[in-house]
């Protein structure tokens, strides 16, 4: 009966919602849908299918990343990924993925998304999957032996988790 | 009157009868030669030459170009000065396939065309974006050579779009949805969180920039339009907005965007843009001045209201006066602000410190630094100081 009562109110909001709108707007189709809800959250319920260990990520660095990261991810000349840790608080602090970032599915997010730089999107899945796996292993946030998966990644604590405040602004300067 | 300006006083006027009389005058030669016909879209005189400039770059992933402040006049930054910042460079969007989808935590998920978009009701907004990362050298000392290169990455234009309210009551938000994942369709497909109380505020889907379509570097055809917040999360090539129960955490608002304290911490989501201001004439970089009158022109501006009141420094800030406020004055907005000024071939300390309405006063250097250091890189917004020499040459120091 409650649950019956329920259903009728939420009916009654959706249509009113609808008659308030202006009608306007086309129903996606659901394979668009399922392509565009891409985006990782830190929860990684977003995260496709595949794995990759850190032997084939070391591979793909060299070969995809080293060249503007440098060779072991510390050289630059742009944004180092690796070390760094300890060093937030000091007068020359070093932002990598290992000292600076709080969630480990960005690194797969961002990879996926934006990386290599010139060729956004080419990796396959099982390819970001390796490349994370890499960057964590070498920052001492998973082992050597890694494979990284779905439920691996968003399992994964990152060391500077809880190195994040609220904007105190404007109560604070 | 100054025996100089009557001197030109007297010419002009000379020049004026000359003029009525049809006969050449000193000052501007009377055409003689037909000039160009009209035309269908109209460039600036070939004499003017203020450009953005462009930030070094090895690579394209650093893309930024300054407005240059030094020239500009009045409030509104002509589109074609507005600073850029791209994280993959600007894409080339055909408006008749783009496409704007909102799903997630709705009722009833949509997709817009450009078409659609332009039948909702329209909402004008003239206000700034600047770049968190405006001023970020002077966080270790006076870095930039003038005004563009310290102030530039704010401009200001007048909106055209839809309110994002608007779009969401087409889809009917649920209870659980508290923040909007924004992402544009640029090659980095860049992505923001924004929260939903501000896109139910005053949250644009904008596209037009001062008249016309946006530029194709200010996110043609669909940016969003977040007044008063960091100019990142306004995503350009806007094409998804997701309703989600907490922010997405892209690197944009992790690795980025974020402000690393002295203790190693580091605030997230420092949206909003504390009030500002800057003397954008005498500044650095220009013609060195000459003795006698010159006013002192800046611009002011607040991410949380209008500007109230901007003080004048000319000796360091021993001692402000008050500037005139030049209308409109409008919340979120670039506000010009000047002062009549004698240089008289003293060495001078110029200096601007604005308040908005909410009461808040522009911080000092020292009172910034004091409490956050000088590593956390975005949202420097203290009080600028130019340095006059005696040769009426200027200096940031």
């Amino acid at each position: 009966m409650c649950e019956r009562v329920w259903l009728l109110v939420a009916m009654f909001a959706v249509t009113t919602a609808h008659a308030e709108g202006l009608g306007l707007g086309h129903t996606p189709n659901a394979e668009t849908l399922r392509a565009a809800d891409s985006a990782i959250g830190p929860r990684g319920e977003e995260l496709p299918p595949g794995r990759g260990s850190v032997a084939e990520g070391a591979q793909l660095y060299a070969q995809q990343c080293a060249a503007c990261h440098g060779a072991t991810g510390r050289e630059g000349p742009d944004p180092v990924l690796v070390g760094g840790q300890g060093s937030l608080a000091s007068d020359k602090p070093v932002q990598t993925i290992g000292s600076f970032w709080p969630y480990a599915t960005t690194v797969f997010d961002y990879i996926r998304r934006a990386m290599p730089f010139t060729a956004p999107g080419s990796l396959r899945d099982e390819q970001v999957y390796a490349l994370t796996a890499f960057l964590l292993a070498a920052n001492g946030v998973v082992p050597q032996d890694t494979v990284l998966d779905r439920a691996r990644l968003a399992a994964v604590r990152m060391p500077n988790r809880d190195g994040f405040m609220p904007d105190p602004r404007p109560r604070a300067p | 009157m100054h025996s100089k300006q009557r001197r030109r006083f007297l010419r002009g006027s000379g020049a004026l009868a000359a003029g009525l009389l049809g006969v050449g005058a000193h000052g501007a030669p009377l055409q003689r030669t037909l000039g160009l016909p009209v035309s269908g879209y109209g460039q600036r005189a070939h004499f003017e030459s203020s450009q953005r400039w462009l930030t070094p770059a090895r690579y394209l992933s650093s893309t930024a170009s300054w407005s240059p402040l030094g020239d500009q006049l009045g409030i509104i930054t002509p589109s074609a000065l507005h600073y850029e910042r791209h994280h993959a460079g600007v894409p080339d969007i055909d408006p008749t396939a783009h496409r704007l989808l909102l799903h997630g935590l709705v009722q009833r998920p949509l997709e817009f065309s450009l078409e659609d978009l332009r039948r909702f009701p329209v909402t004008e907004r003239i206000c700034f974006l600047e770049c968190s990362g405006n001023s970020y050298r002077e966080w270790l000392g006076p870095g930039g050579v003038d005004v563009q290169q310290t102030h530039g990455l704010t401009s200001c234009s007048a909106w055209s779009g839809v309110l994002l309210r608007d779009l969401l009551a087409e889809c009917g938000v649920m209870p659980e949805a508290q923040w909007l994942v924004a992402e544009g369709s640029d090659a980095a497909r860049l992505t923001r969180s924004l929260p939903l109380a501000k896109a139910l505020d005053d949250t644009l889907i904008a596209y037009g920039q001062n008249g016309e379509a946006l530029r194709p570097e200010q996110g043609y055809p669909l940016r969003l339009l977040v007044p008063g917040y960091e100019g990142s999360i306004s995503v350009k090539w806007l094409s998804r907005l997701k309703l989600a129960s907490e922010p997405v955490y892209s690197r944009e608002e992790t690795s980025k965007y974020t402000d690393l304290m002295p203790d190693g911490r580091a605030r997230v989501f420092t949206l909003a843009m504390d009030a500002k201001s800057v003397i954008t004439s005498p500044s650095p970089g220009q013609a060195t001045l000459e003795r006698g009158f010159q006013e002192v022109r800046g611009l002011a501006w607040s991410g949380r209201g209008r500007v109230t009141r901007v003080e004048v420094s000319v000796d360091g800030g021993q001692h402000w006066q008050d500037a005139t406020l030049h209308g409109p004055v409008l919340p979120v907005c670039h506000t010009r602000f000047t002062l009549p000024w004698h240089f008289n071939g003293e060495p001078a300390m110029l200096a601007s410190r604005c308040t908005d309405e909410t009461g808040y006063v522009q911080p000092s250097r020292d009172a910034l630094v004091a409490a956050r250091g000088v590593n956390s890189f975005y949202h420097y917004n203290a009080i600028q100081q130019w340095r006059v020499d005696r040769d009426g040459s200027v200096h940031n120091v």
